[in-house]
């Protein structure tokens, strides 16, 4: 008998953990799916550069067992000479034990017990998954057309090509049919019966669209109110330059007074003041005049607010966003009201019947999400109720 | 390693194969491959070149390479308990430490053919989990991928719920000689004791044609005595398996029999390994920085942990003690026992015969050796883990009771036909440790997944007796009335 071998194959063909592994990411993009609420609002994510990987808590991939509780047990371990009853052997760290990390404030030790098995996943897997849901609701041709959308339509098949897009099947076929001239012996796939296949570039043209982004700075919109409203502007803002080519978005920001700021001020910057809601429909709609006539452009008016505008002004407001909604595919109102409080626009509001208006209450981080899905959907069945 | 480091590795190996035999050590031919790290992870995450596709493979393959490309953590090599033994040495290594890890190998070899836990295990097991492997795959192409996944979800976490003694290993085939007589309609003898198993009206039913299938409406019963094997009661009485169900949680369970000798002798089987391989490259002629490179890369392996057991270095210390310990006797010893110096080398192998990790640390962990290891006990104290015992029999027994069952905990089914609806009824043998309760409320789904009925297990919460049910839709847990 042969005692011992040694032997160095190639392994190069064997792909089977990466194939596993593949089935696992996978099940993480499942995972997200189901978690999705929770993840567009998690601070950090939006506090990303959009580049660098995230850790995201994920619930469903841990295999479970019967097994110990260690941190109940007791342990053995080795020392290094002379250890004494009481020694430390290491210290506790915190983020198991529910200490609040920083940053996270009144979100942490909410649901003692649970923790999270970690899954590292990119900002662009999170996109993937949300950003399929999501679409302009009631995007309509218009006249001068300058967005495109760019795709690639496999349609030919020709014998020259890149090595990836062989079309295998083809070839085979060619293999098979010059087989069965005489004087071939076998199928044997020779470099004439490769066979390659071949992409166009189509150009669509597409439909103009504005965002018009308006948000409640005053001084009564608290730190979680402008919290709720910038997630969403954020995954808006990404949402509409990943999947529209040229979508514009103008950001008009509101207390008692309107203007437009750019991007960078309105994610971050802090205002106070009053609130008079009517003037940022005003500026909107002297923006729509000038800049943006309905009949070239589909036009999406969204506003964050707390609701707790100045009273005498509800009348003119109502008056302003049906003007708005005459000229516009859809005009979002979303309120940030974290105690269900009444807020006196959204009973002024809760009359409308206008088909484009859409209006949706965050009462939670979490339905940041929902109220995503609400405004960037087709004619949604119902609107949900204030 | 170039081509020229794989003939000088031939030729070491030839050379320690010689040395390991003439130091009495006895093992199967020896199949040697080279392998670069993805492989060798790969086999690793699986257990077997030749395992079934799961994604909790891929997640775990995931890890270790990640920390392997990382730095973090290596594995040396693979070794698999079969006949030839396969042995994957990674590409990556120097030429010494594939050395040294040839000679590792010989002793797991060793240990493996002449160990008594193994004595039952298949030596031809990379066939058969390639065989197993194409059945589900087939299985996959049939019923669903899905399907296939949620059942080896719910397999591979009740897969450690085996009886691998003997008696348990004996257990499945009573039950397919029961299974052979009761189609012959013997049934009567073998059971008297369950009205349940046979109606006088089955032959008219028989009559139809076939007999009914298997997969319908299984005869639900109690296991005679408590059973260890839940996996095994599962398989022989879930009324809610169809028979290809069956067929894979019987691959699962085979395959754990299997792992299961590994599980009980991690530490005697690392240790033995790392005594020989010290042997062996002794006997080897190094160059100098060779002798420091293996002195290096053999610190690393030993290296103890404040937080847990090194099986390399307890293992390694325990076989070294006992050898001197019969080399040289005290004068105690010899009077009380009859010992006579210079017997080592046969003792350690007897002690490699006979034992398994439980009794190997109860026998040969002394005193002595304890003080000198410096073990202690630690245990969480508020915020930190902090040591709170040192004296040596409760350091030993503590020890001791963490490789009881592979460091599993004991579950017994005690009643198949619980409340007389067919639900299931698992007890926790409890001996001090609690368990998980966020993983054991995790995983009485799966169990409900392979019984179909309501699902219970009894365990010990805070010093109280506690069943946890789950009926398909949520686990609630009650105190046991006194």
């Amino acid at each position: 008998m042969i005692e011992f071998t040694l032997e160095r194959e190639d392994w190069s063909l064997h792909r089977k953990g990466q194939q596993d592994q593949e089935r696992h990411r996978e099940k993480v993009r499942e995972a997200i799916r189901e978690n999705l609420a929770d993840l567009v609002s998690d601070e950090s994510l939006i506090m990303s550069d959009g580049k660098q990987i995230v850790k995201v808590p994920i619930r469903s991939l841990e295999e479970y067992r019967i097994r110990y509780n260690f941190q109940k047990g007791r342990h053995a371990g080795t020392g290094s000479g002379n250890t004494q009853v009481g020694d430390v052997v290491a210290r506790g760290r915190p983020d198991q034990d529910g200490a609040p990390g920083p940053g996270q404030g009144e979100g942490a030790g909410e649901q003692p017990g649970v923790d999270y098995t970690e899954a590292e996943v990119t900002l662009d897997e999170i996109q993937a998954v949300l950003f399929r849901e999501l679409e302009l609701p009631d995007l309509a041709d218009k006249e001068a057309a300058d967005m495109t959308v760019e795709t690639v339509d496999f349609r030919d098949v020709r014998k020259k090509g890149l090595s990836t897009n062989i079309d295998k099947k083809r070839t085979l076929l060619q293999a098979i049919r010059r087989a069965g001239r005489p004087h071939e012996k076998r199928v044997s796939i020779t470099p004439e019966d490769l066979r390659y296949k071949t992409w166009e570039d189509i150009t669509k043209p597409d439909s103009n669209a504005v965002i018009l982004a308006m948000m409640d700075l005053s001084g009564s919109m608290g730190l979680f109110e402008k919290y709720c409203a910038r997630t969403f502007f954020f995954w808006m803002t990404r949402f509409l330059r990943t999947k529209y080519a040229n979508v514009q978005i103008r950001y008009i920001a509101h207390h008692t007074e309107a203007h437009e700021v750019d991007e960078e001020h309105f994610f971050n910057k802090g205002e106070s003041g009053g609130t008079i809601c009517s003037s940022a429909y005003e500026y909107a709609l002297t923006m729509i005049r000038n800049e943006y006539p309905p009949e070239r452009y589909n036009i999406y008016p969204i506003h964050f607010s707390d609701g707790d505008n100045l009273t005498s002004d509800n009348e003119k407001c109502v008056k302003l966003v049906t003007e708005l909604c005459a000229m516009s595919r859809m005009f979002g109102y979303a309120e940030v009201n974290q105690y269900s409080r009444a807020s006196t626009l959204m009973s002024a509001y809760g009359k409308f019947e206008l088909p484009q208006f859409r209006k949706y209450v965050i009462r939670e981080k979490s339905e940041v999400y929902g109220a995503l899905r609400h405004f960037f959907s087709q004619s949604s069945g119902g609107v949900r109720s204030a | 390693m170039t081509n020229e480091e794989m003939a000088q590795l031939g030729a070491s190996i030839e050379q320690m194969t010689e040395i390991a035999k003439s130091f009495g050590l006895d093992f199967y031919p020896m199949r040697y491959e080279v392998c670069p790290a993805d492989i060798i992870y790969t086999f690793g995450a699986y257990g077997m070149p030749t395992r079934f596709h799961h994604w909790s493979f891929g997640k775990q393959f995931h890890r270790m390479k990640l920390d392997y490309d990382l730095g973090m953590s290596r594995i040396y090599e693979l070794v698999i308990n079969s006949n030839p033994c396969y042995a994957f040495l990674l590409d990556g290594n120097t030429l010494l430490q594939n050395k040294t890890v040839c000679a590792h190998v010989l002793g797991h070899c060793d240990f493996f053919k002449n160990n008594a836990t193994f004595r039952y295990t298949s030596r031809d097991m990379v066939e058969r989990m390639a065989a197993s492997a194409e059945r589900i795959y087939h299985y996959e192409l049939q019923y669903g991928r899905g399907r296939v996944e949620q059942l080896l979800d719910a397999g591979l976490a009740l897969s450690e719920h085996i009886d691998a003694s003997t008696d348990g290993r004996n257990a499945r085939k009573v039950v397919k000689q029961q299974q052979f007589l009761q189609r012959r309609g013997d049934n009567q003898v073998v059971f008297t004791s369950n009205p349940h198993a046979r109606t006088p009206y089955d032959d008219l039913w028989e009559l139809d044609g076939k007999p009914p299938a298997d997969d319908v409406k299984k005869p639900i019963v109690k296991p005679r005595a408590a059973q260890k094997d839940v996996m095994l009661f599962i398989i022989e009485n879930s009324p809610a398996l169809e028979e290809w169900e069956r067929d894979i949680l019987s691959i699962l369970r085979e395959e754990m029999l299997y792992f299961w000798p590994q599980l009980e002798t991690k530490i005697m089987n690392e240790g033995w390994a790392t005594y020989w391989h010290l042997r062996i490259m002794r006997e080897m002629d190094l160059t100098d920085d060779e002798a420091i490179e293996f002195a290096k890369m053999h610190s690393g392996v030993v290296l103890p942990s404040r937080m847990s057991i090194n099986p390399y270095h307890i293992g390694l210390a325990i076989w070294e003690d006992i050898e001197r310990r019969w080399n040289e006797p005290t004068v105690d010893e010899i009077d009380k026992f009859g010992r006579q110096p210079g017997q080592g080398r046969e003792k350690i192998f007897e002690v490699r015969e006979m034992e398994n990790d439980v009794s190997f640390l109860r026998n040969y962990l002394t005193k002595e050796l304890i003080e000198k290891l410096d073990l202690y006990l630690y245990q969480k104290v508020g915020n930190d883990w902090r040591v709170v015992e040192t004296d040596w029999e409760k350091v030993r027994d503590t020890i001791v009771a963490s490789r009881v069952n592979g460091g599993i905990p004991v579950l017994y089914v005690e009643d198949g036909d619980y409340n007389r609806n067919g639900e299931l009824y698992i007890k926790h043998e409890y001996e001090g440790v609690e368990l998980d309760l966020r993983h054991l409320e995790r995983t009485l789904p799966y169990l409900h997944r392979v019984w179909g009925r309501q699902v219970h297990l009894q365990t010990v919460v805070e010093g109280r007796d506690v069943i946890f049910s789950y009926d398909g839709k949520k686990t609630q847990r009650r105190f046991v009335k006194e």
